[in-house]
C-alpha cells in the first residue's frame, strides 16, 4: 500500500509540476540555509573533549584594579599573573595542572633548502599532553623532571617535523629555536581540535602549534608572550618586575578525577587568596572561578553573536518556508476534493486518504531534503569562502547530514498535517454531486 | 471598488488568509532586522582609518638570539628602506590600524584621577609617523628628530610629548585646544604634554573595545615618538608614492633580505589587505544576511502567486460569471490586487509588532542599537509593491477568463 499510495502521490505531485518544485524549493531553501547555520553554531559549540571536559577546570583569581573590575559583568581577568601560576603550579594540589602560555620564535632548520621562519608555538608543562591528550606519532611528552630542570626539549607539530625532517622519526634529533638548541622528545599526530579550547583568549578558532616547549625554559629565556597581556598599575621596568607584577598573561589548567578532590581544590583557591590578601593583594572580592571545558566555552562565547543570529534567523526564513508549504499543500489539496470524494465513496476509509496524503507530502519534503542538503554543502562552502578561519567548523558530519534529511521530512509532514485532515474531511456526496 | 465581498470571501479561506499574513509579517520582521544589521556592518566597513591605505604596506623582521642587535638593524633598516626609491615615508610601527594586535593604555587627566577617563591605542613612531600613516595634523606640530627615543625592553617610562586624535581630544577637553595639555597614562609618573592633534587614526581593534561601546572611541589613539621592537622583533610601515606600492613590495622583500642574513622577513602585507582581513567578519555577516533575504522575499513573493493562481483556477466560474454580468477585465484584475492587498496589509500590522519585537530580542541579546523609524514604513511600502507586482500575473491571467465560463457546467 505505501509504494502504491508514493506512486499516487509522485502522479500527484507530476501534475502540478511548476507548484511542486515551488513546494520543493521552498523546503529545500528552507532546510538549506538553516542546516548551514546550524551546522557551524553545533560544530563551534560541541564539545572538544566529551570524554573529560567535566574534568578539566580553568582557574581565575580576581587580582584586579579595587577601582575598576576587569570586566564589566563582574568577570575576574580570563588569565593569570606569573606570581599567582607559579604558586599554583608548585602547590601542585590538582591530579594535573599546567599554566601555559603563546610564544613565537624563529626556526632554524639544519636543512639548509629550508629557509628560517617563525613558528607559534606553546611554553607549558608536561601535564599538558596528559591533560588535553594530543595524539603522538613519535616518543611523548616530557618528563615532569625537565620542567623543573628547564629542559631544552620540545615536542613538534606533524608539520613542523614534516617541514624540517621529511616526516621522518626525529626522535633525539635536535632543533635550533632563537639560537638554542631542543631535542626532540615527541612529534605529534595530525591535531586539529575544532576549537582550540585551552586557549580561548588568543583566537578560539588559530591553528595549533607548531611546538611545545616547557613553560620553565620559555621564561628563563625571557621570551615575550605573543599572546593577549594586561595590566592595570604600573610595575617597574625590565623582565623581572615584569614577573612580579599584576599583569596577567597566562592561562592554567587543573585536572581532578572526582568532584570531592575539585572542590578541594576550591577551598586550596580561597586560602590561597586568602593568604595573598593578608601580603596586600587581591584588593577586590573573593572572585575564585574554576570553570570547565563548556562553561569556559560559553564564558568566552567560541559562539559568536553573528554565527547565533544567523542561525535564529535562517530558522525564522525556515518558518516562512513551512509555512508557504502548507499554503500550497493546502490548495492543492482543496483542488482535489471531486477526486477525494470519489475515493471516500469508492470506499477508501479517512485513514488510508490521511495516509495516501501524507505520504504525498512526506514526498515532497524528501526531495526538499535532498536538495536542501545538496544547498547545505554549497552554503558551507560559501561559509568557509567568507570566513578564512571557519575551515574545522564549516563542514557537514554525519549526524548533520541525517538531522538535514529528517528535519525536512519533519517539516513537511507538519506542513501536510493540517491540508491532510483538511482534505480527509471532505463529504463524498457533496463533491459528487457537483460533478 | 466594492470591498466587502472581497472581505467575505477572504473570510471564507481564514486559514489561507493567516498563512499568508504570517508569512509577509514574518517577511517584514527578518527583513527589517536583517537590512538594519547589514547597514550598521557597512557603516563599521566605511570608517575611515586614517592612512593612505592604497599606497602603505607593512613588513616585519625578527633576529635570531640574544646577540642580535635590533637597535642598530632598524637602524640601518630604516635608512636603507627611506633611499629607496618610490619610497614616500617610512616608520618603524609594530602595530597599525586594523593590524588586530596593538598596545592600549588608559588615559587620565589629573595625578590623583581614580578611574581613567579615556581608553585608547597607542602607536610608537619616530618623526616620519604621521608622513607614513598618512594622517592630517590638523593642531600643533610633529615630533622633531631629537625627541625620538628607543623604547627600552619591558620599560613602563613614558616620553613627554604624544600627538592624539581629533577623537580623543573631543572625548577629553571638550571643544577646548588640546594643544599645550597633558594627560597621563601612569598617575604616578609625569604628565605627557600634547603636542598635536591628528584628525583620524583608528584603533588596531577595528571594533574598538567593543562592539556595543560607543562607535567614536575607535578612534582614540595616540602617537608616541618612541621606537619599539618586541624582543628581537620589529616592524615598518612603508608609504609608497602613488601607484608604486607593488613594485615597492618586491624591492623591499629582497632588499631586507640581503640586508641580513640572522634573520627572518616576514608579515608583508598591504594595508587594503589587512582592512580586508580586519573586516572579514563583518563582510561575511553583511553577505550572509543579504542572502537571506533575497531568498526569503523570492519564497514569499513565490508562495503569493502560487496561492493566487490557485485562487484564480478554484473561481474560474465565479470570475466567469462576473464577466457575464458585465465586469471588465480591469474590474476582475483590481479585484484581485484589492485582495492581495488587503491580505498584506493584514500581515504587515503583525510584521510591524514581529519587527520591533525581534529588534527588540536583538538590542537585549546582541547589543544591537535600536530600529531607526524609517525602516518599517520603508518595509512595508516595498511588500506592498512585492505583493502587488507577485499577483499580478495570476490577476491578469484571471481577467482573460471568457464569460462563456459561466454558461458551463464545469
Amino acid at each position: 500500500m505505501f509504494t502504491y499510495y508514493l506512486r499516487l502521490g509522485w502522479r500527484s505531485l507530476q501534475r502540478n509540476p511548476i507548484l511542486t518544485a515551488l513546494m520543493v524549493l521552498a523546503i529545500a531553501l528552507g532546510v538549506g540555509t538553516s542546516m548551514t547555520t546550524l551546522t557551524v553554531l553545533h560544530l563551534m559549540g560541541s564539545d572538544p573533549i566529551p570524554w573529560k571536559s567535566d574534568k578539566l577546570h580553568y582557574v581565575q583569581l580576581d587580582n584586579w584594579d579595587p577601582l575598576q573590575g576587569y570586566d564589566d559583568d563582574g568577570s575576574p581577568p580570563d588569565q593569570l599573573t606569573y606570581r599567582d601560576a607559579m604558586a599554583l603550579m608548585q602547590a601542585g594540589k590538582a591530579d594535573r595542572q599546567t599554566a601555559m602560555y603563546k610564544i613565537s620564535m624563529p626556526v632554524q632548520p639544519e636543512n639548509p633548502e629550508v629557509k628560517p621562519y617563525n613558528a607559534t608555538g606553546r611554553a607549558t608543562y608536561a601535564d599538558f599532553f596528559a591533560m588535553f591528550e594530543p595524539p603522538f606519532k613519535y616518543g611523548g611528552s616530557w618528563a615532569r623532571e625537565q620542567d623543573q630542570q628547564h629542559g631544552r626539549v620540545v615536542v613538534l607539530s606533524d608539520k613542523t617535523n614534516e617541514k624540517l625532517f621529511g616526516g621522518a622519526d626525529s626522535i633525539g634529533k635536535h632543533v635550533r629555536l632563537n639560537d638554542n638548541d631542543y631535542s626532540i622528545v615527541g612529534v605529534l599526530d595530525t591535531w586539529q581540535p575544532r576549537v582550540k579550547y585551552y586557549d580561548l583568549t588568543n583566537g578560539s578558532l588559530s591553528a595549533p602549534e607548531g611546538f611545545y616547549i616547557p613553560f620553565t625554559t620559555a621564561t628563563e629565556l625571557k621570551s615575550n608572550s605573543t599572546g593577549n597581556n594586561r595590566c592595570w598599575n604600573n610595575a617597574n621596568s625590565g623582565w623581572d618586575a615584569y614577573l612580579e607584577s599584576e599583569c596577567v598573561w597566562l592561562q592554567m589548567w587543573v585536572e581532578t578525577d572526582s568532584a570531592a578532590k575539585l572542590d578541594e581544590y576550591r577551598s586550596f583557591l580561597d586560602s590561597y587568596v586568602t593568604e595573598q590578601k593578608k601580603l596586600g593583594r587581591f584588593a577586590r572580592p573573593r572572585n575564585n572561578r574554576l570553570l570547565d571545558v563548556r562553561q569556559w566555552m560559553r564564558d568566552q562565547k567560541v559562539v559568536s553573536g553573528d554565527v547565533e543570529v544567523q542561525s535564529e534567523l535562517s530558522l525564522a526564513f525556515l518558518t516562512v518556508c513551512l509555512l508557504n508549504t502548507i499554503g500550497l499543500l493546502l490548495a492543492k489539496f482543496m483542488r482535489k476534493s471531486g477526486e477525494i470524494g470519489l475515493r471516500r465513496a469508492l470506499g477508501a476509509s479517512r485513514r488510508q486518504l490521511f495516509a495516501q496524503h501524507l505520504i504525498e507530502s512526506g514526498v515532497v519534503g524528501l526531495s526538499g531534503g535532498v536538495i536542501g542538503l545538496l544547498l547545505t554543502l554549497v552554503g558551507l562552502w560559501i561559509v568557509r569562502l567568507l570566513y578564512s578561519d571557519f575551515a574545522r567548523v564549516a563542514t557537514l558530519d554525519w549526524p548533520m547530514v541525517l538531522a538535514t534529511i529528517a528535519l525536512a521530512i519533519v517539516a513537511s509532514l507538519l506542513a501536510g498535517l493540517y491540508p491532510t485532515w483538511r482534505a480527509c474531511r471532505i463529504v463524498p456526496a457533496l463533491q459528487l454531486k457537483t460533478q | 471598488m466594492e470591498i466587502r465581498p472581497i472581505v467575505s470571501t477572504l473570510l471564507r479561506s481564514k486559514v489561507s488568509l493567516i498563512l499568508i499574513g504570517l508569512q509577509i509579517a514574518l517577511t517584514l520582521a527578518i527583513v527589517c532586522n536583517a537590512l538594519f544589521i547589514i547597514s550598521q556592518r557597512f557603516a563599521s566597513m566605511g570608517r575611515p582609518s586614517g592612512m593612505d591605505e592604497a599606497n602603505t604596506f607593512t613588513v616585519s623582521s625578527s633576529g635570531f638570539g640574544q646577540h642580535f642587535d635590533i637597535a642598530s638593524v632598524t637602524q640601518g633598516d630604516l635608512a636603507m628602506l627611506r633611499s629607496l626609491p618610490g619610497v614616500k615615508a617610512v616608520t618603524p610601527a609594530i602595530s597599525i590600524p586594523l593590524s588586530d594586535s596593538g598596545w592600549s593604555e588608559a588615559l587620565s587627566l589629573s595625578a590623583d584621577q581614580k578611574t581613567p577617563t579615556a581608553p585608547t591605542a597607542i602607536y610608537f613612531v619616530d618623526e616620519y609617523g604621521l608622513d607614513a600613516f598618512g594622517t592630517t595634523l590638523i593642531a600643533g606640530r610633529n615630533f622633531k628628530p631629537e625627541e625620538i627615543t628607543r623604547r627600552a625592553p619591558r620599560s613602563t617610562q613614558w616620553p613627554t610629548e604624544t600627538i592624539i586624535t581629533r577623537a580623543l581630544a573631543q572625548k577629553l577637553f571638550g571643544d577646548a585646544n588640546a594643544v599645550g595639555k597633558q594627560v597621563y597614562i601612569d598617575v604616578k609618573g609625569a604628565p605627557i604634554n600634547i603636542i598635536g592633534v591628528v584628525d583620524h587614526l583608528q584603533m588596531p581593534w577595528p571594533h574598538g573595545v567593543s562592539r556595543s561601546a560607543d562607535p567614536t572611541i575607535v578612534d582614540y589613539s595616540i602617537l608616541m615618538p618612541q621606537v619599539l621592537s618586541f624582543g628581537n622583533r620589529g616592524g615598518y610601515l612603508v608609504r609608497s608614492e602613488p601607484g608604486r606600492r607593488d613594485e615597492l613590495m618586491k624591492t623591499v622583500e629582497t632588499k631586507l633580505g640581503e640586508s641580513n642574513r640572522g634573520r627572518i622577513i616576514e608579515d608583508m602585507d598591504s594595508v587594503a589587505h589587512i582592512r580586508a582581513l580586519a573586516y572579514g567578519q563583518d563582510r561575511a555577516m553583511a553577505l550572509i544576511l543579504g542572502g537571506v533575504i533575497v531568498a526569503l522575499l523570492a519564497i514569499t513573493a513565490l508562495g503569493i502567486v502560487g496561492m493566487a493562481s490557485f485562487w484564480v483556477g478554484q473561481r474560474t466560474k465565479q470570475i466567469g460569471t462576473r464577466r457575464a454580468l458585465g465586469a471588465t477585465r480591469l474590474d476582475i484584475v483590481s479585484y484581485f490586487l484589492t485582495e492581495n492587498f488587503l491580505m498584506t496589509t493584514i500581515g504587515l500590522a503583525l510584521g510591524v509588532v514581529l519587527t520591533y519585537a525581534l529588534n527588540l530580542w536583538l538590542m537585549s541579546n546582541y547589543h544591537s542599537p535600536q530600529l531607526p523609524w524609517f525602516y518599517v514604513p520603508v518595509g512595508v511600502v516595498c511588500l506592498w509593491t512585492l505583493g502587488q507586482l507577485a499577483v499580478l500575473g495570476p490577476a491578469k491571467r484571471a481577467s482573460r477568463v471568457p464569460p462563456a465560463v459561466a454558461t458551463r457546467s464545469v
